[in-house]
């Protein structure tokens, strides 16, 4: 299964709740206000981070662009990828789920 | 493959529609198919006819009414949710059509993938 | 709860004999937000059209079955005891987070349907199997 989720981890807990509801080796993508969780040194960070170990995990690279965050600044083990690419992981699993 | 769209947000308020917009363009362009676009709750804003935006900014109206034109996408309102919030044919912009929530099901049915774009 | 039905043979292109299992996921307190009141009747034409069903309340979409609702002191709809009918529609996969439970300080006996109460992990696998999930 694809995860989108698309609001900060710091406004609320949607990116939280996705990450406890990814089995092992689904994908998990970041888009819109939620691509700040995938960037270093946020307090969110390590559990993004523990998920990386166990889940594919993918941002959008327009929404970092958006916003300002630098794709040299996303943490490691997390691939950026743009709306094709977006599209590509809807295809590849079976289902997509989105966590608003 | 085929793909579904929900839109739970109206125009934007909320990056949901451009969201779903740009996921739409891109599906397109890798020649799969957006078989349904399907607005719900606040969603339905979307199919109003007088949405007017600065000039030099996205005309989201007009995206989706010449996406549904140049790529055979069926842009679907739903009559309740609708009603609720005053878009009905009277105010309903070229493109989208009013149907019953029916139509999100059936898409869900049909279709390959659906996806959930909201807030 | 909305009179325009939209059901299967109103539209030439239903495709009959498919069932997928799909998934409504609650995440989001009632009345604060018109959601749970609008997934609630997504959920009920979807009985039309003989799929299986679940409905998974996760977060504070759990709120949405708590007992004792009383909106009319805010000027709203009590439509929680909706949630009751849909076994009526053969609708009665319903699911509940043990950890949401918990979390919110409240047990099964809170709740005004019978749910299956299942772990978080048990949600994830349960959310894996799905083909179509609808979001709220």
């Amino acid at each position: 299964m694809l995860h989108t989720v698309n609001k900060s981890p710091f406004e609320r807990n949607a990116v939280a709740s996705c990450l406890a509801h990814a089995v092992d080796g689904a994908a998990i993508l970041f888009i819109e206000d939620a691509v700040y969780a995938a960037t270093k040194g946020t307090s969110v960070a390590a559990k993004v981070e523990e998920a990386v170990g166990k889940c594919k995990v993918f941002v959008l690279g327009p929404d970092l662009a958006a916003r300002g965050m630098s794709e040299d600044n996303v943490i490691a083990g997390i691939t950026v990828v743009d709306y094709e690419g977006f599209v590509d992981l809807a295809v590849e699993h079976s289902a997509v789920q989105a966590w608003l | 493959m085929k793909f579904g769209i929900l839109v739970n947000e109206g125009p934007y308020n909320h990056q949901a529609v451009d969201s779903a917009y740009q996921f739409a363009k891109a599906a397109i362009a890798k020649g799969h198919t957006v078989s349904r676009v399907f607005f719900y709750y606040d969603g339905v804003h979307n199919a109003n006819k007088l949405l007017e935006a600065p000039q030099d900014e996205r005309q989201i109206g007009k995206l989706w009414a010449d996406m549904a034109r140049d790529h055979n996408v069926d842009l679907v309102v739903c009559v309740a949710a609708g009603l609720r919030r005053g878009l009905k044919e009277e105010n309903l912009a070229e493109g989208f059509r009013i149907s019953g929530l029916g139509q999100l099901i059936e898409v869900g049915i049909q279709a390959d993938r659906v996806m959930t774009f909201g807030d | 709860m909305s009179e325009v039905m939209d059901l299967p043979g109103d539209d030439d292109d239903y495709t009959s004999g498919v069932v997928k299992k799909f998934m409504f996921v609650n995440r989001k307190a009632p009345h604060g937000s018109i959601y749970a009141l609008e997934v609630l009747e997504m959920v009920l034409i979807s009985a039309a059209f003989d799929q299986d069903v679940h409905l998974a309340f996760v977060d504070d979409g759990i709120y949405q079955i708590v007992k004792n609702q009383d909106p009319a002191r805010v000027g709203m709809k009590n439509f929680s005891k909706t949630f009751r009918a849909l076994d009526g529609y053969d609708i009665e996969k319903l699911y509940v987070e043990r950890e949401g439970l918990e979390e919110r300080g409240l047990t099964e006996d809170d709740l005004i349907v019978d749910v299956e109460v299942i772990s978080q992990a048990e949600m994830a696998e349960l959310m894996n199997g799905m083909d179509v999930v609808l979001s709220a």
